[in-house]
This record gives structure tokens, C-alpha cells and sequence, in this order.
């Protein structure tokens, strides 16, 4: 077995991945624009998920199988919790990453631009500048194909 | 094992997926939330009367021991926050009879509503850290979609900076249960009582309490991240403004409080308690100018009413921060009350609007001579929030103060005295405005409200007012009960002994059995 596989030189690389993914993150979420900060949140929910990944301890083990007439594994196995913990956070992710997405596109179709200082909808500069009272949505929108 | 606290969860789960399958018609759709939410409150009921009787009630869900399997448990400030969150759902499913349009009920506005309640309730009764974010989640994605509900151009943008911060809060909060997780080796908060006290090192548990902090502040609207809320809550109709400034950023608030008590407690962070208490003072201070001081700049009814929900928080985390006895009994008095009061303002902002033709402060006015009963039904509320001496706002300030007072925290307790006065100036502009100044198109624009909107009836709209100002009433009235609750409850907090009792002790099974977990071990 080679020093790669190694386990206990696994959790350096994996924090500097966590570390590397989570900057970048931060970088992109900095960002004006909506589709930047989205993969900013991509990342980062994948930086997180090596987090819990790692903090549960990277262990070179048997698999967590108890045979079946014991109740409890006979030597150390590898810790399941993590990993049970990281596919539920994938798949929540994936749901409200997903949501998100259409959000976006759903915004630049409706409000014609990604830059969140453009989006002055809801709060506008001006208080005298609301729309008259009635559907906002009836209000024509500036971006083509709406 | 009990089956309240998993009923309270599983009513309003069961009531939204029935009212999907009857999406076809909106009189069964309406029936069937109205009877959900009517034995929610029911059930919420009995988990109160039994936690009062017995103490807490956990639930071991498939009879997994304690610190391995899922648990329910609900204490007395669980038990009191879910029949809140079942009285506001019910009084809210009332209301959207009237208020939500046929559009927004095929794209499943009471679904999502009772996925909403069922999150929110999750997050009470969980017992462990790592649900506590399931059900986040389960709540967050119900509010993505009922803030978005309808799609129109506000409402997109406002669910843009409501969707986008709400997620940088979720993930920094899933980034600490790790780290908890990796320092500690268990998620269930009864464990973790325990188990954070054998941490060598509390200056990096402090570092993750902190992270918690951020991740509960973000969600709870506390003073520097508190953008996402006054840049959307005024944007969806007022039956889900309502909610949300209902329950929300007090589950944030009351999750603030859960870890605050039983995880990072002063025996487990040492010395930096002292820090992360101060920190939580300083918050708690700002947050209350800010939002009074956002408020009072503010000329649109649900802009100021959205500002003074950020305002209102910073009571309860001060209650926290003081972190003495008579402090936790003001957080949850306050937490209560506070519930009940910012629902129905929300919910009488909705009536204006119907009756005036809009929220904007500039052109309404009028109302008190179309409306006594409304200018009443506003009165409460408003006077509560303020918190006028016969209305229960007084009582939670005054516990409040008193508890300041009793630890010497000069400042904090000027803080909140100078920013309910602030808050009787938001309140009065609206009463003078709203109510008591002729409306600017002249009384012919009130008799007809709105045109469009003439053949809607109001009735429906305001029972649930009535029946929350009557809440607020009653709680003014007959303080004795609510306030003994809440000094339960914040003695269960400080003394966690009888909520651990609870989740170990309650194995209807031999440990033998009951120990599938391969007892994974952290070298």
C-alpha cells in the first residue's frame, strides 16, 4: 500500500480540499451575479460535505458489516454515520440547488438581468417610485420572451 | 415512548400530502387544511397537557436506543412553541380562505403551508442536532416555495435574497454539526451534554459555537444578518407574510436557545462562555436599535412591520444572553407572545390593504371612521408589540428588564426600554395615518374598496384577528399561567437533568437488544 492510500495522509488532503473549495466559494458568492454566486453555493455545499466526511475519522477497517448471529461487529469497522449523514445532505442540496437554479432563470426571464444590484424590485430606491396599485406581476416585463 | 411528539409532526405531514391528492377541488382542498390544522392544534394540545404532567416526553423512533437512533422529545418550551406554531397555522389557513387567490391554491398553497407547519414543529420536538437541520430544510424549502408562489416580479425578487442567504446560513450550520460531530462523536443533544464537557480543547468549541451562532443568527434575522428579511417579507400575499413572520426567525431564535442551554453551556466553553455571552449581549442590543430605527424610516405597513420583527428578536437573544433564570422566562414569555402579536399584525395589514387599496402609508387613511372594529383589532396587537401595560407585550418586557436590572446590565435595559418608546412611534404612525387621517381620494374611494376586490368579503378575514387579539388579550389579562410556563421551561432549560432522564431513560427494550449500531470507533 502506498503513502497516497494511506488513510492517515487522507485527512491533510482532504482539509486542503475542503480549505481550496471553500475559498473559491467565497470568492464566486462575492459576486454580483446570481449564476456566480450559485456555483459559489455549489462548491461550498461540496466543501461542507468533505467536512463531515473527514471529521467522522478516515480509517483503513472492515467494512461496518455485522454477521449475523452477533449484534456487534467482532473488531473496529469503518464509521457509517458520516457517510449516512453526507448522502442526506447531497440529496437535500441537490433539491434546494435545484430550486435554485430555476430561481435564477426564473428571475432573469422575469427582472431581465443576474445582477443583484440591478434588482431593485422589491425594495426600490426611490419610495415614490412603486407601481401604481395593483398585480406587480401584470407590470410588463423588460425581458424578451416573458 | 409516546406518540405525541410524532404525531405533531406526522398531522401536518399527513394533512399536506391529502391536500395534494385533492388539488382538484379547492372546497375539499380548504376543508381538509382546515381540519388538519384543527387536530394539529388538538394534538399540540395534548403534548402540552402531558409534558406538563409527566415532564418531557421523548419518542425513540423504531425503538433504536438514545444516542443511536432518531429521537423525538419534546420539553416544555417544544411542547408550548408547537401549539403556537398549530394556533398560527390555523388562524393563517383561516385567513388564505379569504386572502389567497385560486391561482396560488392550484400551485399548492395549503400543502406547502402544512409542509411549512410540519418543518417548523419538526424542529421543536427533534432531539438531535443533525434532524434539527432536516427539518430546516424541510421548512426552508416550503418557505422557498410558498415566497415564490404566484411569481410575480417582487415576489421573485424578494425570494432571490430570501432563498440565497437563508442557504448560506444552512450550509455554514451543516459545516458545524460536522465539526460538533468530529470533536464529540455524537449528534443526539442529550449525548452531547455530556460529551462536549470531555473536549480538551474549548477554545475550538467555542469556535464552532460561534459558527452555530452565525448559522442561527443568519436564520434568526440578529443584527448584521438580517438583509434577507426586510428585502422579502413584505413581498408574498399576507396569509404567508404572516407565517413567516410568525414562526420563522423564531425557530431560529428558539434553536439560538436549545444549543445555547443544553450544548455549548458554561461548563463546556470555560472561560470563552464569558465571550460568546458578551457577544450575544452586543447583538442582542443592536439588533433591537436597528430594526426600530429601519422601522422608523420606513412608510410602507409591511416594511415597518418586517423591520420590527428584527427588532423584536433582539429581546428574546437578550433574554438568552443574560442567561440567568428570570432572563430565560423573558426569552420565552417573549418568544410566545410574540408569535401570537406579529401574525396578526401582519394579518390586519392584509384587511387594510384590502379596504384602503394599498400598503403605502401615503395614500390610505380613513379607516377608523369605515372600520372601528379593525382600528380595534389593530390596537391590540400593536399596543402589545410596544408593550402597553394591560397587553401581554408589557409582561414580557417587564420580566425582561427585571432580569437586566437584577444582573446590573445597565445598557442593555436602557437599550430596551428607549426602543419600545421607538416602537409606540411606529405604531402611532400607522394609527395616525392608516386609521385616523382622511383618506386621500376621499371617502368614496373606501366605500368601494379597491374595485376589483369589492365582491370579497372581509368577515372571513377577520376572525382570525379577533381570535388572536383575543390570544393577546387573554394572555394580558391572566399573565399567572403563561408566565409559570415559561419559568418552567427556563428552569428545564438551565437544568437539563429531567429532558436527558427522559431521552435515556425511556427504553421499553433490554439494552441487548437494542444495540444494532456497529459501534463505530473514533480513534
Amino acid at each position: 500500500m502506498t503513502a497516497w492510500t494511506d488513510a492517515v495522509s487522507m485527512e491533510p488532503v482532504l482539509a486542503v480540499v475542503a480549505g481550496v473549495l471553500t475559498a473559491a466559494a467565497v470568492y464566486l458568492m462575492l459576486s454580483r451575479n446570481l449564476v456566480r454566486f450559485l456555483f459559489g453555493l455549489m462548491l461550498l455545499s461540496n466543501a461542507v460535505n468533505i467536512v463531515i466526511f473527514a471529521s467522522g475519522r478516515l480509517t483503513l477497517v472492515a467494512p461496518p458489516l455485522i454477521p449475523g448471529d452477533a449484534v456487534a461487529p467482532a473488531a473496529t469497522v469503518a464509521n457509517a454515520l458520516p457517510q449516512a449523514l453526507i448522502l442526506t445532505a447531497i440529496v437535500i442540496g441537490f433539491g434546494l440547488l435545484s430550486f435554485v437554479m430555476v430561481l435564477v432563470w426564473r428571475a432573469y426571464v422575469s427582472l431581465g438581468t443576474v445582477d443583484t444590484d440591478a434588482m431593485r424590485e422589491a425594495e426600490p430606491v426611490e419610495e415614490d417610485a412603486d407601481p401604481p396599485p395593483g398585480d406587480p406581476a401584470s407590470v410588463p416585463s423588460p425581458a424578451r420572451g416573458s | 415512548m409516546s406518540w405525541l411528539p410524532v404525531l405533531s409532526v406526522l398531522v401536518p405531514l399527513t394533512t399536506a400530502v391529502l391536500g395534494l391528492a385533492a388539488s382538484g377541488s379547492a372546497r375539499v382542498q380548504r376543508g381538509l387544511t382546515l381540519f388538519g390544522s384543527t387536530v394539529f392544534l388538538a394534538v399540540a394540545l395534548a403534548l402540552l397537557s402531558a409534558v406538563w404532567q409527566h415532564g418531557p416526553v421523548a419518542a425513540q423512533m423504531g425503538d433504536w436506543a438514545a444516542p443511536f437512533g432518531i429521537t423525538l422529545i419534546a420539553d416544555t418550551l417544544s411542547a408550548a412553541m408547537v401549539l403556537i406554531t398549530a394556533i398560527t397555522g390555523l388562524a393563517c389557513a383561516v385567513y388564505a380562505a379569504g386572502d389567497i387567490d385560486d391561482g396560488r391554491r392550484r400551485q399548492g398553497f395549503y400543502p406547502m403551508l402544512q409542509f411549512l407547519l410540519a418543518g417548523v414543529s419538526g424542529a421543536f420536538v427533534t432531539g438531535d442536532v443533525f434532524n434539527l437541520y432536516v427539518w430546516f430544510e424541510v421548512m426552508l424549502i416550503s418557505s422557498f416555495a410558498l415566497m415564490s408562489l404566484g411569481a410575480g416580479r417582487r415576489q421573485i425578487d424578494g425570494a432571490v435574497k430570501y432563498v440565497a442567504l437563508n442557504l448560506v446560513s444552512t450550509l455554514l450550520f451543516l459545516a458545524a454539526i460536522g465539526l460538533l460531530y468530529g470533536m464529540t462523536g455524537t449528534l443526539n443533544f442529550a449525548d452531547l451534554h455530556g460529551a462536549v464537557q470531555e473536549v480538551d480543547n474549548p477554545g475550538l468549541l467555542a469556535a464552532v459555537a460561534v459558527m452555530f451562532l452565525v448559522a442561527f443568527g443568519i436564520k434568526s434575522a440578529v443584527f448584521p444578518l438580517f438583509f434577507w428579511l426586510p428585502a422579502s417579507y413584505h413581498t408574498p400575499p399576507m396569509a404567508i407574510a404572516a407565517v413567516f413572520s410568525g414562526l420563522l426567525t423564531k425557530v431560529g431564535v428558539y434553536a439560538l436557545i436549545r444549543i445555547f442551554t443544553i450544548v455549548f453551556t458554561d461548563e463546556a466553553l470555560g472561560d470563552h462562555f464569558a465571550y460568546v455571552q458578551g457577544l450575544l449581549l452586543w447583538i442582542a442590543g443592536l439588533t433591537m436599535v436597528t430594526g426600530v430605527l429601519g422601522a422608523a424610516c420606513q412608510s410602507d405597513i409591511r416594511r415597518i412591520l418586517s423591520f420590527h420583527i428584527i427588532s423584536q428578536i433582539g429581546y428574546m437573544v437578550m433574554g438568552l444572553a443574560l442567561y440567568t433564570t428570570l432572563g430565560l422566562v423573558g426569552a420565552v414569555f417573549y418568544l410566545l407572545h410574540h408569535i401570537v402579536v406579529k401574525a396578526n399584525l401582519f394579518l390586519v395589514a392584509g384587511v387594510i390593504e384590502r379596504l384602503t387599496g394599498s400598503f403605502e402609508l401615503k395614500r390610505i387613511g380613513g379607516l377608523y371612521a369605515v372600520s372601528p372594529l379593525l382600528a380595534v383589532l389593530f390596537l391590540i396587537p400593536a399596543f402589545s408589540l410596544a408593550g402597553f401595560p394591560p397587553l401581554s407585550g408589557f409582561w414580557a418586557k417587564f420580566v425582561l428588564v427585571r432580569a437586566g436590572l437584577e444582573v446590573e446590565s445597565w445598557w442593555i435595559v436602557a437599550a430596551a426600554l428607549v426602543v419600545g418608546l421607538l416602537t409606540i412611534f411606529s405604531m402611532t404612525k400607522i394609527w395616525g395615518e392608516a386609521f385616523w387621517k382622511p383618506h386621500p381620494g376621499g371617502t368614496a374611494a373606501l366605500s368601494l374598496p379597491a374595485g376589483r376586490r369589492a365582491g370579497v368579503a372581509v368577515g372571513p378575514l377577520v376572525a382570525p384577528i379577533a381570535a388572536l387579539a383575543l390570544i393577546t388579550i387573554t394572555i394580558g389579562l391572566f399573565a399567572q399561567p403563561l408566565y409559570l410556563l415559561a419559568e418552567r421551561a427556563a428552569a428545564e432549560l438551565l437544568d437539563p437533568t429531567a429532558y436527558i432522564t427522559a431521552v435515556f431513560g425511556s427504553l421499553p427494550v433490554e439494552p441487548a437488544v437494542v444495540e444494532p449500531t456497529p459501534a463505530a470507533e473514533a480513534p
